[in-house]
C-alpha cells in the first residue's frame, strides 16, 4: 500500500509542472471523448430501447408517424398475448418458449456431461496429436449451419427425427462441445495438476482424484461454460426453422420470426416477444460477464 | 504440428517417472486408459454430427441427387463444381458476400477499436459503459433483425420518421438495391461492434502503464505513443477478433433471411443464402452440397489462418 500511495504523489507534482495551457487542452480533450462516447452508447442503445417502447405501447401509438418517443399510454397488453391465446389457454409462442427451454437445456446439460470430462483429458494426459486434434474439435464450430443442415436434414429424414426435439437436441449438443472443451480446458489448466497427484499419493485413483479435488474447483468454471452453452442453444435459429416445423416442437426463434408472415404484422406482439426471449440472455450475459472475451471466441481468447 | 500444449501436458510423465516403476507404470495404462472413456463419446458425437453429414455432403456433391425426386443418384463426378464455378449468379452472390464481409468487418472494428480506445482512457464507470455496449452482441439475430426491420420500414419506421423531423427525405432502406446491402451492412455492424469492442478493450487494458510512463518521459507524442506502443501490443489480439468476425460473417445466414430475404431482386443474396435456396427451394441437392463444400473449404482456410494467429498468440 505505502508504496502506491508513494508513486500516487510523486506522480502528482510531475503533472504540475506541464504549461497550464496544454492541462486546459487535455481536460477540454476529456469532455470531447465522454461526448463521444454518449453519443455512441445513446445509438448503440437506441434500437434496445426502442423495442422496449414498444412492446408497452397501444397499437395506435406503435404506427404513429411521426414516431412518439414520449407521453405514450403504456399497456401490457402485448405481453398478455405473448403467453395467452386469443381464445384462451397457451398461446403457440409460449409453447415455443417452452420449447427453447427444453432444447436449451437438455442440450446444455448434455454438452457439459461429454466436453467437462474430455477438456480434463486433455488437459492433463499427453494425448496422440493434441494440438491437431483440439483444433479440429474447433474447427467443426466453424462450419456454416446453412451448408450443415443439408445432409443433417437428410440423415434426420432417413432416421425420423425431423420435426422432433430430440433432432434439435443432439445437433445443438455437437455444436456446443467444441465450445465446452475449449473453454473448460481452459478452467481445468487453471487448476494445480498437483492437487491429485497429492491425492493420488493419499491412496485415491485418478478418478477418484478429479472427483474429489478437481470437478469441485472446476464448478465455478462449469456454470460459466454451461451458461454460454444456454446461450448459443437458445438464440440458434438456422437449425431450428429447416429442421422443425409444427408448432408442438418449434423453438422461440422460428415462431417470434413466423409473426411476420402474414399481411400484417404486429409489430406490439413482435416486440413484446423479442424483450421475453432476450431479456433471460442479458440476465445470462451480464452473470457470466468475467468470462465474456473467453466465452464469445469459443474458449480460444482467454485473458 | 503435433507437439503438446503448453504448460500442463508434460506433468504426468514427470511425475511417473519420480515414482517407482511398477506402480508407475500400471497407473501410465490407466491413465491411457480413462483419457480414452472422457475423449471419446465427445469425439463419437461430433465424428457423427459433423464429420459424417460433410463426408454424405462430399458424397452428394459429386451426384445429381434430389431431395424430392428421390430416386437413385447418379454420378456425375465435377460436373457439379464446374457448373458452380462457371455460374455468374454465383459471381454475383461471392461479389454481394466480399462487400458484405470487408464492409462489416471493416466497419466493425473501426468503431469498436474506437470504443475500446475512447473507455480504456476513462478510470470511472469502465464496467457500466462496458456492459451496456455489450447488449446487442447478446440478442439474437432474429431479434436484431426483426426489430431493425421494423425501425427501418420505410413507412412508419423510427428511422424515417427521425429523418423527417431532420427535415431529409425518407428512404426506403430495405427495398432498394443498393440501401438494401447498406442496410444490411449497418445492422451487422450494429450487433457485432461490441465483440470488437471487448476484444480490443482486453488488449488495451493488458498494456503495461510502465510503458506509457516511460515514453510521457522521454516526451513521446500521443500519436507516437499510439503508433509504437498501443498497436503493436493489441494488433495481434485484434487479429483474431477480425478474422473471427469475418469466418461470422461469411457463413452469416440469419440476418439476410430475416431482414432482406436477400432481396430486393437478388441484391443483398449472399453465398449461405444462395446456398439455401438451391437446397431448400430448388431442391437441387447434389448441386447444394457442392455448393457447400466450396463454402466449407473457404471455411476451413480462413480457420486456419485464425488458429495459425491463435497459436502465435499463446506461444508469446
Amino acid at each position: 500500500m505505502a508504496v502506491s500511495v508513494d508513486e500516487a504523489v510523486s506522480t502528482g507534482p510531475a503533472r504540475d509542472h506541464t504549461p497550464s495551457a496544454r492541462r486546459l487542452g487535455g481536460r477540454g480533450r476529456s469532455v470531447l471523448e465522454v461526448a463521444l462516447l454518449t453519443v455512441l452508447a445513446v445509438v448503440m442503445l437506441f434500437p434496445v430501447l426502442w423495442m422496449i417502447e414498444t412492446s408497452i405501447k397501444e397499437n395506435r401509438d406503435v404506427y404513429a408517424i411521426p414516431a412518439k418517443f414520449f407521453g405514450f399510454k403504456v399497456t401490457l397488453d402485448h405481453f398478455k398475448d405473448v403467453f395467452a391465446a386469443s381464445g384462451g389457454g397457451r398461446s403457440a409462442l409460449s409453447v415455443s418458449f417452452l420449447n427453447s427451454i427444453v432444447v436449451a437445456g437438455v442440450s446444455t446439460a448434455l454438452a457439459t456431461v461429454l466436453g467437462v470430462p474430455a477438456a480434463w483429458a486433455y488437459s492433463r494426459f499427453s494425448v496422440k496429436a493434441k494440438k491437431d486434434q483440439l483444433f479440429f474439435i474447433l474447427s467443426t464450430r466453424f462450419m456454416p449451419p446453412v451448408v450443415v443442415v443439408i445432409p443433417i436434414f437428410l440423415m434426420y429424414r432417413q432416421v425420423g427425427l425431423i420435426d422432433n426435439k430430440l433432432g434439435l437436441i443432439l445437433i445443438y449438443t455437437a455444436f456446443n462441445v467444441p465450445f465446452t472443451i475449449w473453454m473448460m480446458k481452459g478452467f481445468v489448466d487453471e487448476v494445480p495438476a498437483e492437487y491429485e497427484d497429492a491425492a493420488m499419493l493419499d491412496g485415491y485413483t485418478r478418478l477418484q482424484a478429479f472427483w474429489k479435488f478437481t470437478l469441485p474447483l472446476l464448478l465455478p468454471g462449469i456454470a460459466a461454460t454451461a451458461v454460454f452453452a444456454l446461450i448459443f442453444s437458445w438464440n440458434e435459429f438456422v437449425f431450428a426453422i429447416f429442421l422443425t416445423s409444427s408448432d408442438s416442437v418449434r423453438t422461440a426463434p422460428p415462431a417470434i420470426a413466423g409473426l411476420i408472415g402474414g399481411t400484417t404484422v404486429d409489430w406490439g406482439l413482435v416486440a413484446a416477444a423479442s424483450v421475453v426471449f432476450a431479456l433471460p440472455v442479458l440476465v445470462f450475459a451480464y452473470l457470466v460477464r468475467k468470462h465474456l472475451v473467453a466465452g464469445v471466441t469459443l474458449g480460444a481468447v482467454r485473458r | 504440428m503435433s507437439d503438446p500444449v503448453p504448460l500442463t501436458t508434460d506433468h504426468p510423465g514427470q511425475v511417473a517417472s519420480a515414482t517407482p516403476p511398477a506402480p508407475g507404470r500400471s497407473r501410465h495404462l490407466s491413465d491411457r486408459w480413462l483419457a480414452v472413456a472422457f475423449i471419446s463419446p465427445a469425439l463419437l458425437l461430433l465424428l457423427a454430427m459433423s464429420v459424417f453429414p460433410l463426408l454424405w455432403a462430399l458424397y452428394l456433391s459429386f451426384t445429381d441427387y434430389s431431395a424430392t425426386r428421390g430416386g437413385p443418384a447418379h454420378f456425375i463426378w465435377f460436373g457439379n463444381y464446374t457448373a458452380i464455378l462457371a455460374s455468374a449468379q454465383v459471381h454475383l452472390r461471392a461479389l454481394t458476400t466480399l462487400i458484405y464481409v470487408v464492409g462489416a468487418v471493416a466497419l466493425q472494428t473501426a468503431l469498436g477499436f474506437s470504443i475500446a480506445y475512447l473507455i480504456s482512457r476513462r478510470t470511472h464507470g469502465r464496467g457500466l459503459l462496458t456492459t451496456l455496449f455489450l447488449v446487442p452482441m447478446m440478442l439474437s439475430p432474429v431479434v436484431v433483425g426483426l426489430f431493425w426491420r421494423f425501425m427501418l420500414d420505410a413507412q412508419f419506421g423510427v428511422i424515417n420518421s427521425m429523418l423527417g423531423s431532420l427535415g431529409l427525405g425518407q428512404v426506403e432502406w430495405l427495398t432498394r438495391q443498393r440501401t438494401a446491402l447498406i442496410s444490411l451492412i449497418v445492422v451487422d455492424t450494429w450487433q457485432w461492434t461490441p465483440f470488437i469492442m471487448l476484444i480490443a478493450l482486453a488488449g488495451l487494458t493488458a498494456v503495461p502503464k510502465y510503458l506509457y510512463e516511460a515514453a510521457s518521459i522521454d516526451r513521446a507524442s500521443e500519436w507516437f505513443r499510439f503508433r509504437t506502443i498501443t498497436l503493436p501490443l493489441v494488433w495481434p489480439l485484434l487479429l483474431i477478433a477480425v478474422l473471427f468476425r469475418a469466418i461470422e460473417a461469411f457463413r452469416l445466414f440469419d440476418l439476410v433471411y430475416i431482414l432482406t430475404s436477400g432481396g430486393p431482386g437478388v441484391s443483398t443474396e449472399t453465398l449461405s443464402f444462395h446456398v439455401y435456396k438451391v437446397a431448400f427451394l430448388g431442391f437441387n441437392t447434389g448441386t447444394a452440397s457442392a455448393y457447400g463444400i466450396l463454402m466449407v473449404l473457404v471455411v476451413i482456410v480462413l480457420t486456419q489462418l485464425y488458429l495459425r494467429y491463435l497459436n502465435k498468440l499463446k506461444e508469446d
